[in-house]
């Protein structure tokens, strides 16, 4: 196989995760971590790196060891695997950052049973070669980190009127409070929802015309 | 300061109910919550489980850290859970298969339902003895099986109401959710 031919079959592995499935808005997978820790744009970053560190090194490791990985119990080697990666990822935010490690709480924990990771585990990585399954994976994990910013700075902008910390408004902005309160992550969701489904519609409807 | 198992029960259904404030049990709650008839079967399977499971976390975690495994905690608690799911399908097929047929494919699922590690992790977070673990778990399965009955019921009138077609699927059920969350902020500060 030529590079050339290979190149844009790679590009596409990792375009599909942002886009075409993207596990927030398309896939609506993982809604846990993605409404509870999105109250800011750096909590929203900070979740999408880990989940795509351990959704990465698990869908390399699950790939690697698919030959001899009996089919019987596989889910629980993914799961154990899974669990590994996050504990790695657990103690390291907790060495790195105490103040965000408080902010995500349980969640960095949570990540082992987001349906994300396991379910690229069991479609993609154990059918495939450990180079393309990581290429999807981060694909995935991108389009995840992604989904999780467009919510948090959202959330952050009205709730809170900073973006990333930095004051946005003069001092007379009176925060959105709700949008930083858990009804706030729905309706932000929902409504990101709705676009895209309009979006989807128009375009349709052009096509068509 | 010591919560009385009285808050800690209303805590865990109302004030800080699963679902609609911690976000927890998502997937199910947004995928089981079409018919009330499985919505309801399915509540009341997951409070078992996590009943199970916060049991068998409680012991478990007495036993790691009497030998400082901590770091071991989160693969044992998953594994945990994972076959305590397997041994309620296991007695329910046994005692009830008509139980064990009606909820069929959602039994497997609650491995992966993040309520059922979310309690084994926050009662070791916070650091509930026996008594207070078990109210905590129970009063958890009931919130999540009360959120799941009410957003049933609503999705079940609204079948009957002409939705505008943008808005049907899972953005309707987003913002549905979201009003049930506001109304359950009413009862914050209940538990005290």
């Amino acid at each position: 196989m030529s590079t050339i031919a290979a190149a844009p079959r790679t590009w596409d592995e990792f375009m599909e995760g942002i886009w075409k499935q993207n596990p927030v808005f398309v896939m609506v997978l993982g809604m846990c971590p993605t409404l509870a820790v999105t109250v800011s744009g750096v909590n929203a970053l900070s979740m999408g790196v880990a989940t795509s560190f351990v959704l990465v090194c698990s869908c390399a490791l699950v790939s690697l060891m698919r030959s001899f990985t009996p089919k019987e119990v596989r889910i629980a080697v993914y799961i154990v695997i899974i669990a590994t990666f996050v504990t790695v990822v657990d103690y390291a935010i907790q060495a790195i950052s105490l103040a965000l490690y408080d902010a995500l709480g349980a969640f960095i924990q949570l990540i082992v049973v987001n349906c994300i990771i396991l379910g690229r585990a069991e479609a993609h990585a154990s059918k495939n070669a450990p180079v393309p399954a990581m290429i999807n994976a981060a694909g995935m994990g991108v389009g995840f980190t992604i989904g999780l910013l467009a919510l948090g700075v959202v959330r952050e902008i009205f709730g809170a009127g900073t973006l990333f910390g930095v004051s946005l408004f003069s001092a007379n902005f009176q925060p959105w409070v709700i949008m930083v309160l858990p009804p706030g992550g729905f309706f932000v969701l929902g409504s990101w929802l709705l676009l895209f489904s309009w979006w989807a519609r128009r375009k349709e409807a052009q096509q068509n015309a | 300061m010591h919560e009385t198992a009285f808050q800690i029960f209303v805590n865990a259904l109302l004030a800080n109910n699963f679902v609609l404030a911690m976000f927890l049990g998502l997937c199910p709650f947004l995928g089981v919550s079409g018919k009330l008839e499985t919505a309801f079967p399915m509540g009341i399977a997951t409070t078992f489980v996590m009943l199970v499971a916060s049991l068998c976390a409680y012991g478990l975690n007495l036993l790691l850290t009497t030998f400082h495994l901590e770091f071991l905690r989160l693969i044992s608690y998953i594994v945990i859970i994972a076959s305590s799911v397997q041994l309620v399908e296991m007695v329910l097929k046994k005692y009830s298969p008509t139980l064990f047929r009606a909820l069929g494919i959602y039994l497997p699922l609650i491995t992966t339902n993040c309520a059922v590690l979310g309690v084994a992790l926050f009662q070791t977070a916070r650091e509930y003895d026996f008594i207070q673990s078990m109210t905590f778990s129970f009063g958890g399965g009931a919130g999540f099986t009360l959120a799941l009955v009410l957003m049933a019921s609503v999705r079940e009138r609204l079948q009957l109401s002409s939705v505008p077609e943008v808005a049907q699927g899972t953005a309707l059920s987003l913002m549905l959710a979201g009003i049930l969350s506001l109304a359950f902020m009413g009862f914050a500060g209940l538990g005290g």
